[in-house]
């Protein structure tokens, strides 16, 4: 009987042939279950994404409606050759590139990863380090609270705050206005500070602070609870000895805290690059799909789901997304080499 | 309520004959939300007619259930015999040509076409004459307000449909009288005007040789006239299907909608049960005529019961028993022109304070002119839907905003 695997080279000992048991091809079965299910639903659209950024492809024609199409999906997203580059210093090479679905999407996920990134983690690294030093029993409670909004699912998270943002009938608005109208002896101290009137937060220059504030909102505990299991490794005899060397808290968060929080910090400032470079549900439900007045809040995601399933078009919207890769990969490669260096 | 007890009792009938005979055919159909409920319907009166077939129903939302079934064509597996479709996919799927043509045989989608609303069997047709699937409801246009608010301001329906400028003074009256809005968006006028003056043949946004229209005088007509509506403050600003927009209809705070004839079930079933009586249904100003939405049917290419897939959708589109059906009970408008003929039209409908609405609809539905569709109109509309937004909020010149549509639309068609 032979084995249907290839011979392997054995010691002396284990030389004698035999036969096939279950303890020989159990492992294999135990773990093809991961294997299967990473090659059909991980690798094999990985590949063939790839692939068909390479081809014209109307979805409805079904894959013998493939036709190749070389780099030209990839062309035809950049447009390079349909800018200015000879005004490349002045401002209209940058308001023509703005004006470009691609390039423009581009920039609103790059400002919404960075409005609702950096906040993250100038909140979270504080936020873990005194829930670290001041809680004792509400330790647990209180993560659990900072860690629940990751936990929720992003559509019910962005409903309640597109009713809490709703321009007539919010909670927001109402709170505002309600300040406004506020009422001493027929005065109205608060009048100059709030609207009097309700605001429309449907407008173009809210759209991307709101979206914003959403994912902020919901990956500050995230990154808290990284950080604080990262403080709970750092030996405590260090901030002893700190402290009996005169050093104060703030000493003690600069040159203890930080410099041993770093790998922390790189393994996290990734994921957030990488997650906020995929934006796409918060915005798409917030906007109704349309990315707002003007697409101010349109992500390349929500263009490659555009560009993919509206227009059908699905060897550009391959295209995107493996531009998108390459700029994630760029950050990432970026931020291992300035934060992740060796001292 | 009637019809859930017979759906039920539909579902327990295919349960139950499941696997008892083994000669049947089994026919999957995919359908979505609300379009389903009349294949639950047809159920047992089709049982009645081919008692060999099974039906086998796949429903999903309206979203998915487009998403799969593209991606089904895409790749063509787990295609369905028959597959439910919305008037914006129709165009697509037989352009990409991953649905039968019913034009050819051996189906003789040609010889039905005189039976449907002729405006119907032009959305079902696309490019080359191909008759990619069969309309089964339709949406007739109507402007729905509320009698009781316009009778405090003194607004008379004549003056809301006389033409587009009567409508926009009335709702200013409106506003001074109510402080009540007269219509949701501004952008609701735009997409009704784009569409006036069309005759039979002629396209939205696209002419016959593909070119792109949209800087048209019709576009700048439609764009100005809702500008003009949006300075004279009557719109809500409030866009349809959110919050605001079902709040203001049933606090009262908006007094009008233009939409497919199906608001009205909308409005009676979830949206403000408790005006009724207070809602009328008039013809759309300026003598237009439009038409929301509206359902299909088609057949894959990849899919094995063809002939049975094709019986189905003739049983369904324009057997008059099964269209009456879905008329009287789930209120969907039938494309099926013999079907409006029964005395159910002539019925007063309480919630329009017993108006015979669906007698209009029907005449509505009748004068909708036969435009030609085009794969990229859903495309097109997006693009002009963002470059208008443009123009009410960050006051683009109408010209700048069409030409750039017209970019826009041009890039993306290019090929």
């Amino acid at each position: 009987m032979s084995t249907p695997f290839p011979p392997i080279r054995r010691t002396p000992t284990t030389r004698r042939r035999s036969a096939l048991k279950p303890w020989h091809y159990m492992p294999y079965v135990f773990v093809a279950p991961f294997f299967i299910l990473f090659l059909s639903f991980g690798l094999f659209p990985l590949l063939f994404s790839a692939y068909a950024s390479f081809f014209r492809w109307e979805l409805s024609s079904g894959l013998a409606g493939m036709k190749w199409e070389g780099w030209g999906n990839y062309a035809f997203v950049l447009q390079l050759d349909a800018l200015p580059w000879k005004q490349f210093f002045t401002g209209a090479f940058w308001s023509e590139l703005h004006g470009l679905d691609f390039w423009r999407a581009l920039y609103n996920t790059f400002w919404l990863g960075f409005a609702s990134g950096l906040p993250q983690h100038l909140i979270a690294i504080p936020l873990a380090y005194f829930i670290h030093m001041k809680f004792r029993r509400a330790r647990n409670p209180a993560i659990a609270m900072y860690f629940l909004p990751y936990i929720t699912n992003t559509v019910a998270i962005t409903l309640v705050f597109s009713s809490l943002f709703s321009r007539d009938f919010g909670v927001i608005n109402q709170v505002l206005t309600g300040l406004a109208h506020f009422d001493v002896a027929g005065v109205r101290p608060l009048a100059w500070l709030f609207p009097d009137q309700n605001i429309d937060w449907g407008r173009p220059e809210y759209t991307r602070p709101i979206v914003a504030f959403i994912i902020w909102w919901r990956f500050v505990g995230w990154n808290t609870v990284l950080y604080l299991s990262a403080l709970q490794t750092i030996p405590k005899d260090l901030y002893e000895a700190a402290t009996i060397d005169g050093a104060g808290l703030w000493q003690q968060f600069r040159y203890i805290t930080l410099p041993m929080l770093r790998p922390m910090i790189l393994f996290a400032v990734t994921l957030t690059i990488i997650g906020n470079l995929q934006l796409f549900e918060e915005p798409f439900i917030l906007t109704g799909g349309s990315g707002g007045v003007g697409q101010v809040a349109e992500t390349v995601a929500m263009q490659m789901y555009k560009v993919g399933l509206t227009d059908g078009d699905f060897g550009t919207a391959s295209a995107v997304a493996w531009l998108m890769f390459m700029v994630i990969a760029a950050l990432t490669w970026l931020n291992n080499r300035y934060l992740g260096k060796k001292d | 309520m009637g019809f859930i007890s017979k759906a039920g009792s539909a579902g327990l009938l295919v349960s139950a004959v499941f696997g008892a005979q083994a000669q049947t055919t089994v026919l999957t159909v995919a359908s979505f939300k609300d379009l389903d409920r009349s294949v639950l319907a047809a159920i047992p009166l089709y049982k009645k007619a081919r008692p060999d077939v099974e039906i086998k129903l796949v429903s999903l939302g309206y979203g998915d259930h487009h998403n799969a079934m593209t991606t089904a064509l895409a790749t063509g597996a787990n295609l369905p015999d028959v597959m439910g479709i919305e008037i914006g996919f129709v165009a697509k799927m037989a352009e990409g040509g991953g649905v039968e043509d019913l034009s050819k045989a051996p189906y003789d989608a040609n010889a039905l076409r005189p039976k449907f609303f002729k405006f119907a069997s032009a959305q079902a047709t696309s490019r080359g004459g191909i008759f990619a699937a069969v309309p089964a409801d339709i949406g007739p246009g109507a402007l729905f307000y509320r009698k009781d608010l316009m009778d405090k301001a003194g607004i008379t329906e004549a003056q809301l449909t006389q033409s587009w400028d009567s409508y926009i003074e009335a709702g200013k009256t409106l506003k001074a009288k109510t402080g009540a809005y007269l219509i949701p968006n501004a952008g609701t006028i735009k997409d009704i005007l784009l569409r006036s003056g069309l005759k039979d043949g002629e396209g939205i946004y696209f002419d016959d040789k593909g070119k792109v229209l949209v800087d048209s005088p019709r576009f700048v007509r439609a764009f100005e006239t809702a500008k003009k509506a949006r300075a004279a403050g009557i719109d809500a600003k409030v866009g349809a299907w959110s919050n605001e927009w079902s709040e203001g209809f049933k606090r009262g705070t908006v007094a009008s909608e233009m939409m497919g004839a199906w608001l009205a079930g909308h409005l009676k079933n979830w949206i403000a049960p408790e005006t009724a009586g207070q809602w009328r249904s008039a013809t759309l100003p300026g003598g237009l005529s439009a038409s929301w939405g509206g359902s299909f049917y088609a057949i894959p290419k990849a899919a094995k019961n063809k002939a049975a897939a094709w019986d189905f959708i003739k049983f369904m589109t324009t057997n008059k028993e099964v269209q009456i059906a879905a008329f009287r009970e789930l209120d969907a408008f039938p494309a099926l022109v013999e079907a409006t003929n029964d005395p159910f039209v002539d019925q007063p409908m309480p919630f329009l304070g017993g108006q015979v609405a669906r007698k209009q609809w029907k005449a509505t539905a009748a004068a909708i002119p036969a435009t030609a569709v085009d794969r990229l109109d859903p495309v097109a509309a997006e693009v002009i839907a963002a470059e208008f937004d443009k123009v009410l909020e960050q006051d683009k010149p109408v010209a700048a905003a069409l030409a750039d549509a017209k970019k826009a639309i041009e890039r993306r068609v290019r090929r």
